[in-house]
């Protein structure tokens, strides 16, 4: 196979471990507000605490590990495809401005959270989580959407389309999918992770939204099919419909690592469609307008080479410490087993300010 | 203001506030390592409560740098695209090396390591620390690869048909003689940062202690405290030896391969022999040479630091003006939309930021020298001063660190990838042609007013808690979590550790 087809294929991969990995870090973001309860019934707000501190610590080891990947897949662009990352990144500017703050507000937040013990700074920070949650779920989809449908290019191969051609129907409807499957999927996440009421609530949850993800993107593939995509990627629709209402039967049976398995084939489907669909461009053009494809935008050979011997040794690598990482953090959480808020109160750390 | 301009700017302030936190971690992880090391191979539980202690404050800083590095990773596609577009094939290598063997690693083992005390085996546990304390300076050796290119480019050949530069090996790149005298000047920079920040603030804690006059607090800062003073300060000592001997090589391969930078880090407009290090200039230094006075000068300094030779026809120093001429014969006097290239950096700029590079170190050189003085033999002290040297001397390497790069990066212009005299000269690229042409300056405009309010807010937070887990202390109580220390079925304690 040619080595710059193969490197279209393995960033496919690494959008691919992005997704699926920090897609449930997002849906565990975006459900801050939604899972957690705080009535009377159950135990007041500090029961609310307590689940969002469950939420919280499912992922709170290996959400930096999954952000890397989307380091990666940046990189690797830029290193196998220079004229794709630059055309892309200066095209899709603002949204990417826009991501690019979210992903720092909620890094922050997730780290600082528990550094102080104070009710109106854990509010902000869980704002700030929610946020830096729902924005990237939403505008990562739109950005896809938009590579599926196609982008204004001028012949020098940049992106002219300026900003509002991107908010188009086709893409914001993407942008509801992603941000409808790793809602699904944090949910689907936190059911496997957790014990007790939080997770049936999330299995509970998680099998509703199954079916709101088989009307959006089920809704959107068809939509993708019939203008933009291949013949073939028909079948990565059925299998994506297909895991979906797996999702819903597995739930029901309370078989939460079978649903994990399956909203990933979602996500990996929907990579294979978006992927699928851009061959044999990267950037394809709107309306068969200027297109940039795998071959103009590929490195040389040599450089190929070169960062195919490093991916083929590092790659496995890299999934087999994460994975262990998983099994190591692999125990249920509940409420029983947060301890008391460890972090400094607020009046202590504004005495000391300067 | 242009796009250009502005992107600059942005460049610049979002790449130093990223340096802010990165030297500090490069050093620290290791000091970290070494502390837990020093407690799982003893049991002395003072080892375990300088790591916890230090830990917590490593933590805190380790999160700004990972969210200020992901901005820098996009910035190059977003403000500098057409850069991108030129050097992609050679600069996007190192890039994603650096992502799959270092931040993949640093990420991973760092989740494991803060979560991991009562989970993990203690040898294991202790193994990821080490692990992270590889892999922050692994990244830094892929990362200034990418820089060290961009000051001298090597291994590249140029594409006449696209107009690009197209890696020849990679090994070359790798080997990049640059590469090797910046990597551990920065290292040894970066240790002394740590260095002076894990001795500045024992050496605070260590009299303040003292000073009290009680029993046990004094001999907590006997047991616990000094031993970190004495880390800190050795630390400093091997690091401060490296930054010199390091800077000393880099500054003979910039007379070679930059000698615009070197003639303007001295601000010297005609060449001469025994060109002379001053220490002190006034007039008028943007831009122009004429009106610019040394006031104090060593004899032969400069000549020595770019040269290796005090005096003679070998120091000789090329000026700023023999530099303008040289580089107009070989590169043309305009560039592609006509306008005339001025072919030397700011020199108020570089010639300041070189000076304070080198100055800022005097602070961890005064807090290592009176440390040593201190504590020598086993003493402490209630010496109010050095509690104060040891706070004021913690900012030094940091302000050192980006004055550094500040002269680096600005002594490069107007290229942004600057011609390698001794190699292929058509891998070149000045600044203004490599940022984005479709970026309009109210967008660049507006990712900066951005930047600039959430990196502030950040800041504010930053410091708070560093500052206040700093005054926190050391635990007084530490348990050994691990799961070999633990007894019986407890399968439902809570976590030992959690958000
Ligand atoms: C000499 C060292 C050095 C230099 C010059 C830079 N960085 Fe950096 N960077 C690090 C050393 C480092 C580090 C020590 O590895 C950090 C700091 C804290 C951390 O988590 O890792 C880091 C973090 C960090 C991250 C987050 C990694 C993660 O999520 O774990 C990214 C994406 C970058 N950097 C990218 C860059 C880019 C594109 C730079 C060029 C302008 C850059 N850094 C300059
Ligand atoms: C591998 C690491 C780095 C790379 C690849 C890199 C690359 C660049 C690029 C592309 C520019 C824009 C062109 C320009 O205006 O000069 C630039 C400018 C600049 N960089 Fe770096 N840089 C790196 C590290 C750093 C670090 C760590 C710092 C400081 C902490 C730094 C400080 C600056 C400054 C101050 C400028 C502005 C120079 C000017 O506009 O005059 N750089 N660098
Ligand atoms: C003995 C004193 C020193 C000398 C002779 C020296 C020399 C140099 C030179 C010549 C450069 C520019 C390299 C180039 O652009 O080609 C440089 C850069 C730099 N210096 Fe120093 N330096 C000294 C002390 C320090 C100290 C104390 C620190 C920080 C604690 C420091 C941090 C840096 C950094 C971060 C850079 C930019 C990165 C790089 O190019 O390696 N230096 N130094």
């Amino acid at each position: 196979m040619d080595l710059a087809i193969f490197w279209f294929v393995l960033i496919a991969v690494l959008w691919t471990g992005y997704l699926v990995l920090e897609g449930f870090d997002f849906g565990v973001g975006m459900l801050l507000s939604i899972l957690p309860r705080g009535g009377a019934a159950h135990g007041g707000p500090e029961n609310r605490d307590k689940e969002r501190r469950v939420l919280i610590n499912t992922i709170g080891p290996v959400w930096d590990g999954n952000e890397v990947w989307l380091l990666t897949a940046g990189g690797a662009t830029f290193a196998a495809f220079p004229e794709w990352y630059a055309t892309l990144f200066s095209g899709f500017y603002l949204p990417l401005l826009i991501i690019l703050v979210a992903l720092i507000v909620r890094g922050v937040a997730f780290e600082y959270r528990g550094k102080i013990s104070d009710e109106t700074w854990r509010r902000r920070c869980d704002l700030a989580i929610q946020v830096g949650s729902w924005v990237p779920a939403l505008l990562w989809g739109v950005a896809f959407a938009n590579l599926v449908r196609g982008v204004q290019l001028d012949d020098a191969h940049q992106y002219v389309g300026g900003f509002w051609a991107l908010l188009n129907p086709f893409a914001l409807l993407g942008g509801l999918v992603t941000l409808v499957l790793f809602l699904l999927h944090g949910a689907v996440f936190v059911a496997l992770k957790t014990s007790g009421e939080l997770r049936e609530r999330a299995c509970r949850l998680a099998s509703g939204l199954s079916y709101v993800a088989l009307v959006v993107a089920g809704g959107w593939a068809v939509w993708a099919q019939v203008a933009y995509s291949a013949t073939w990627t028909w079948a990565v629709v059925v299998v994506a419909a297909g895991a979906l209402i797996g999702v819903v039967v597995a739930t029901r049976r309370s078989r939460e690592g079978q649903a994990f398995a399956l909203s990933a084939v979602v996500l990996v489907a929907a990579v294979a469609l978006i992927f699928g669909s851009m061959y044999p461009d990267v950037m394809p053009g709107l309306d068969g307008g200027p297109s940039l494809s795998i071959a103009d935008a590929s490195s040389t050979p040599y450089t190929l080479g070169v960062m195919t011997v490093v991916a083929l040794i590092l790659t496995p690598l890299v999934l087999a410490y994460q994975a262990w990482t998983y099994w190591v953090f692999r125990r249920r959480l509940s409420v029983r087993d947060i301890p008391a808020p460890a972090g400094l109160t607020w009046q202590r750390v504004k005495d000391a300010a300067f | 203001m242009e796009a250009l301009d502005l992107a600059r700017w942005q460049f610049a302030v979002t790449t130093v506030y990223h340096f802010i936190f990165v030297p500090l971690t490069i050093g620290l992880a290791p000091l970290v390592a070494i502390m837990q090391t020093a407690w799982v191979r003893t049991g002395n539980e003072r080892w375990l409560r300088l790591t916890k202690f230090f830990g917590k404050l490593f933590l805190i800083n380790f999160a700004m740098g990972v969210v200020t590095g992901i901005v820098q990773e996009f910035q190059f596609g977003m403000n500098w695209s057409e850069y991108s577009r030129f050097v992609g094939d050679v600069f996007g290598a190192p890039l994603a090396m650096e992502a799959l063997a270092a931040f993949f690693v640093e990420s991973t083992f760092l989740g494991l390591w803060i979560f991991g005390w009562d989970r993990l085996n203690k040898k294991v546990h202790l193994a990821c620390i080490w692990a992270v304390a590889v892999a922050v300076n692994l990244s830094a050796f892929f990362i200034l690869a990418a820089n060290s290119w961009m000051q001298h480019p090597v291994g590249t050949r140029f594409n006449p048909e696209s107009g690009r530069a197209e890696m020849e090996s990679i090994w070359a790149v790798l080997a990049n003689n640059t590469l090797w005298a910046a990597f551990p000047h920065t290292i040894a920079a970066a240790f002394l940062t740590a260095g002076t920040f894990v001795a500045g603030i024992a050496a605070w804690w260590m009299v303040r202690l003292v000073r009290t006059g009680e029993e046990h607090k004094v001999s907590l800062a006997r047991d616990v405290y000094r031993p970190a003073v004495v880390l800190g300060t050795v630390t400093m000592l091997i690091a401060g030896v490296g930054v010199a001997l390091s800077g000393d090589v880099q500054g003979k391969l910039m007379f070679q391969q930059q000698p615009g930078k070197m003639a303007s880090a001295e601000a010297l407009c005609d060449g001469s022999e025994s060109a002379n290090f001053s220490i002190l200039t006034i007039g008028d230094l943007s831009n122009s040479c004429e009106g610019v006075r040394h006031i104090l000068e060593v004899p032969g300094l400069a000549s020595y630091l770019g040269t290796g030779h005090f005096s003679g026809p070998e120091s000789f120093l090329p000026g700023v003006n023999d530099v303008q001429a040289e580089y107009t014969e070989r590169y043309g006097d305009t560039d592609a939309a006509g306008n005339p290239v001025v072919y030397t950096p700011n020199l108020a700029l570089t010639y300041w930021s070189f000076r304070l590079m080198i100055g800022f170190a005097v602070g961890s050189a005064a807090l290592a020298v009176l440390a040593l003085w201190l504590t020598r033999r086993g003493r402490v002290t209630d010496n109010k001063w050095f509690a104060r040297i040891g706070i004021w001397a913690i900012p030094t390497p940091f302000l050192a660190s980006s004055f550094g790069w500040i002269f680096t990066e600005t002594g490069r212009q107007p290229w942004v990838v600057a011609p390698n005299p001794t190699g292929i000269d058509q891998i070149r690229l000045l600044t203004e042609r490599g940022v984005s042409t479709v970026v309009s300056p109210n967008l660049v405009l507006a990712s900066m007013i951005v930047f600039t309010v959430v990196y502030g807010v950040l800041a504010v937070v930053w410091g708070r808690l560093m500052h206040r887990y700093t005054i926190e202390g050391v635990p007084d109580v530490v348990h050994d979590e691990s799961p070999e220390a633990r007894t019986g079925d407890d399968t439902d304690r809570p976590l030992s550790f959690a958000y």
